[in-house]
């Protein structure tokens, strides 16, 4: 039973024996019209005769009155009286045709129901395809529907029911309505009544209803495309978050430093696979708080991937300051191992790491824009991360040491700044927001051991463009290329917006090769 | 010294012998698969005839990374793309040559067919004509290295800076022929040869042919770029490495001299891409993975970049440890490479070349 719903909203009412008896007889449209006339009653004996009906438990006396029969009890919709079953009755015949008509009929019947939920669905159900049959019911519904936003998609599924009607001036009124929609499939519809046909005339005859439909398609259109646009906006703002985060880290390593390491995307990895493992430990030892192991998978993949990063630069990058093509080489070789070294543990496979229940999901918007709360999620955290890093350099000791070593390295060394040290921090610091960067990139998609070859690429992309040893410059050149590429990409496709912005930042290197913020002073070389 | 440049030779004697021996040697293997059956004593394989062919191949394109690397301090991390354009151009005709054997028995390329195309695109246009192609093969890396260059090197873009846009170059390529639609086969490339100007490819007199042009090819351009580093050029290319500014504070401008030795460089790199497809049978957009590109780099490095000689040993070391390597212990080899990489910039900076200098003279000073 599909429906064992507490009909609270139903009133007890006997339906009408005229209704019921075309049920028992053999003429097809009949029985759908019967099925509709009793659904559109909506009331609790409407719904026993359609589950009946759906669970052939319907059946029918010689004198054409039906029953439902339970359990040899035979009820009668009609008086609501029950008896033993009279003799002779005989099972309704139920056809494909029939099943279709009563499985409609009964979801529209869950528009009445107590549950937000169930209302909804059943809504956007009726919505998908809008039969004027359902109109009384959708009618009935909307009398008693409380919640604004069912009530306004059924609003529209009624006004787009009532584009088919006789009367011209309902169709007017529906399609007036209709400019509140933000359904897609309506424009199609409407540009049928609008459009002449090959012979000059027309499928809608009244000029002025002809008219109301074109106002309401460019309503519809603008609010589709202002939609579109928003998304849009977001989406290129999320992937500008990732690319900041995953590029923050360079900003430092490479911007700061001048360390070309091809290995920060294997930092990446490293943080979305610890990430992968505090998920395990949660869900083994503390599952009930599964929900808030990110807070743990946080500083965990900061520690590691600093530490990884710490190693990397004591026992390679170290000796090869000044030499960056050596140690872009060296770095790649690190890469590789690191990349091998996860294969070996966790297997070539992606490993699957979980959202915590709080950010799956998404918020909906202007009614057809589904914003995903992780995506807001890490919008939020990247910012939260670049006003961490900019407070280090800024407002600590460290970040002054590094500033100052970044300046001027002998003079920052005669005054004691202990420049071996200062250079394995900040190196550390960096490896350690790539970390941060991977557990943001967990949360979205894929993780395996190539998970940073993909970002390596264009994590030096967006430190270039944004000009070296400048945080404003990446947070910039992390956000405009995340918004370009999202605006090109329904035009020309993921991979083609991708090689555009690849030959524009290759381009734009050519003209300004000191990036969008240059740096000034002495350091400049 | 700067009037007897050219009046050296190209080579000292010992070093001249060493070459010519090593050459008889490579040259003697795939006459010595033909000659004797299999079973003899003096039969050599067709699977290692194709493994030296295909090395030969990377060496060739080690050298050519070598001229702009080793010589002029440009360090390129797109010649895989040079190589694989190169590869592809050759491909194009070894694919039309394929005629009506393919699955689908059209006109069209099987993957062509599958994407339900009635006819070639226009680029695929006279590539059923063998010169033509070989034409490609020298025009396509040359042009684009060309444009790419006179840009690059115009905006004075140098050192990692320039490492980085070539990766980024090569990366939007292997993105632009990993689509289907862009009408070089996709994910699958170029694959399945049948024939090359009416020969069987997978013919061992075929590819004995192949191997020996290769051979050919690796000599020649060996003897081309001594001939350019020693020249009058050369000397230009190496202030470019060590001083650039000075070289232009007396009075040069180094915008030709790299220019022409960077396309040099990828018109190599593209003719050793050409003869690698028809030996390995196969081209596809891996080939332009940045980190292909950055293995021919460690290629020059482990023979000892700025000697020519070095980058060849090199390419047939690292490459016959890796056929090794993925044989023996498959899970190990990326360890290994890794460690080769951290091993040659920290430990050999000048490569195997270097290091046998290095012997040579402490045994002397012993």
């Amino acid at each position: 039973m599909n429906l064992t719903l507490c009909w609270s909203s139903l009133a007890q009412a006997a339906i009408d024996p005229a209704l019921l008896k075309p049920l028992a007889g053999d003429d097809p449209d009949a029985r759908v019209d019967a099925v509709n006339a009793i659904a559109a009653l909506a009331n609790d004996d409407s719904l026993k005769v359609l589950n009946a009906i759906k669970n052939e438990t319907l059946y029918a006396a010689p004198d054409g009155t039906v029953y439902i029969v339970d359990n040899n009890i035979a009820y009668n919709p009609a008086d609501g009286k029950t008896s033993p079953p009279p003799d002779g009755i005989d099972g309704v015949m139920v056809n494909n045709r029939l099943r279709g008509a009563v499985d409609a009929a009964l979801s529209g019947l869950k528009l009445l129901s107590p549950e937000r939920a169930v209302r909804l669905d059943a809504a956007l159900d009726l919505q998908k395809d809008a039969d004027p049959a359902r109109l009384p019911l959708i009618e009935k519904a909307l009398a008693v529907e409380m919640d604004t936003d069912i009530q306004a998609i059924l609003r529209m599924t009624a006004a787009t029911t009532k584009l088919q009607s006789a009367d011209a001036a309902t169709r007017k009124e529906a399609v007036r309505a209709l400019a509140q929609s933000n359904n897609p499939n309506l424009i199609p519809i409407l540009q049928k009544m609008t459009e002449p046909n090959a012979d000059g005339s027309y499928n809608e005859p009244d000029v002025a209803v002809r008219v109301a439909a074109v106002a309401t398609m460019n309503a519809i259109e603008g609010r589709l495309a202002r939609n579109e646009f928003i998304g849009n906006l977001f989406y290129g703002i999320s992937l500008g978050s990732v690319l900041l985060l995953t590029a923050l880290g360079l900003a430092i390593t490479f911007g700061l430093m001048g360390i070309i390491n091809m290995a920060h995307g294997e930092l990446l990895m490293i943080g979305a696979y610890t990430t992968y493992v505090v998920q395990l430990l949660f869900r083994k030892f503390l599952p009930g708080a599964f929900d808030a192991y990110l807070l743990v998978a946080l500083p965990a993949a900061f520690i590691v991937a600093g530490a990884v990063g710490i190693a990397l630069e004591r026992t390679v990058i170290r000796w090869l300051y000044g030499r960056p093509l050596e140690t872009l080489l060296a770095t790649w070789g690190i890469s590789l191992i690191l990349m091998q070294a996860v294969r070996s543990i966790f297997g070539a496979q992606n490993v699957e790491v979980s959202n915590p229940a709080w950010m799956s999901g998404g918020a909906t918007v202007l009614g057809t824009l589904v914003l995903p709360y992780s995506r807001i999620v890490i919008i939020f955290f990247s910012l939260a991360v670049v006003g961490g890093v900019w407070l280090i350099l800024n407002k600590t000791r460290l970040g002054l040491f590094v500033r100052a070593v970044t300046q001027n390295r002998r003079m920052a060394g005669c005054t004691g700044v202990a420049t071996g040290r200062v250079d394995m921090l900040t190196f550390g610091l960096g490896s350690g927001i790539a970390g941060l960067g991977g557990v943001a990139l967990s949360q979205l998609g894929n993780v395996g051991p190539d998970l940073g070859q993909g970002y390596i690429v264009d994590s030096f992309m967006v430190v270039v463009l944004g000009g070296v040893g400048q945080l404003i410059g990446t947070v910039l050149a992390a956000l405009g290329l995340g918004e370009v590429n999202k605006f090109l990409e329904p035009a020309a496709g993921a991979v083609m917006a991708k090689i555009v912005i690849l030959v524009f930042i290759i381009v734009f290197i050519q003209r300004r090769p000191q990036g969008l913020f240059a740096q000034k002073g002495r350091s400049v070389e | 010294m700067s009037l007897t440049l050219n009046k050296e030779p190209l080579f000292a004697k010992p070093a001249w012998s060493g070459i010519l021996v090593c050459a008889a040697v490579l040259a003697a293997l795939p006459i010595l698969n033909l000659a004797f059956p299999e079973g003899h004593a003096l039969h050599v394989s067709n699977y290692v005839v194709t493994l030296i062919g295909k090395f030969m191949c990377y060496a060739l394109a080690a050298l050519a990374l070598d001229l702009v690397w080793g010589y002029t301090g440009i360090l390129s991390l797109g010649h895989g793309l040079f190589f694989a354009l190169g590869g592809y151009a050759h491909g194009m005709y070894l694919m039309r040559a394929i005629g009506h054997d393919g699955v689908y028995q059209s006109d069209l390329p099987d993957f062509m067919v599958f994407l339900d195309w009635k006819s070639y695109p226009w680029y695929w246009s006279m590539t059923d004509n063998y010169w033509y192609c070989l034409l490609l093969v020298v025009l396509v890396p040359g042009l684009l290295a060309f444009i790419f260059g006179f840009f690059a090197f115009r905006s004075r873009i140098k050192g990692v800076y320039f490492s980085i846009i070539t990766q980024a170059m090569t990366f939007a390529f292997m993105l632009l022929f990993f689509r289907n639609n862009t009408g070089f086969g996709g994910n699958n490339g170029f694959t399945d040869f049948k024939r090359i100007l009416g020969y069987s490819v997978t013919a061992p007199a075929t590819r004995a042919v192949l191997y020996l042009i290769t051979l050919g090819f690796l000599l020649g351009a060996l003897l081309l770029c001594r001939w350019i580093v020693k020249s009058k050029l050369g000397r230009v290319l190496q202030a470019v490495r060590d001083s650039e500014s000075r070289l232009m504070f007396i009075g040069y401008n180094p915008l030709g001299f790299k220019l022409f030795v960077w396309t040099l460089s990828a018109i190599l790199c593209g003719i050793a891409g050409a003869l690698y497809v028809p030996q390995v049978g196969i081209i596809n957009p891996s080939e332009m993975s940045p980190g292909n590109s950055i293995e021919m780099v460690v290629w020059a490095a482990v023979g000892g970049r700025g000697t020519l000689i070095g980058p060849i040993i090199g390419a047939f070391t690292v490459n016959g440890l890796k056929s090794w390597f993925t044989g023996a212990f498959p899970e190990l080899w990326l360890f290994a490479l890794g460690a080769i990489f951290i091993l040659v910039t920290l430990a050999m900076p000048q490569g195997l070349t270097g290091l046998a200098q290095k012997l040579k003279k402490y045994k002397e000073g012993a």
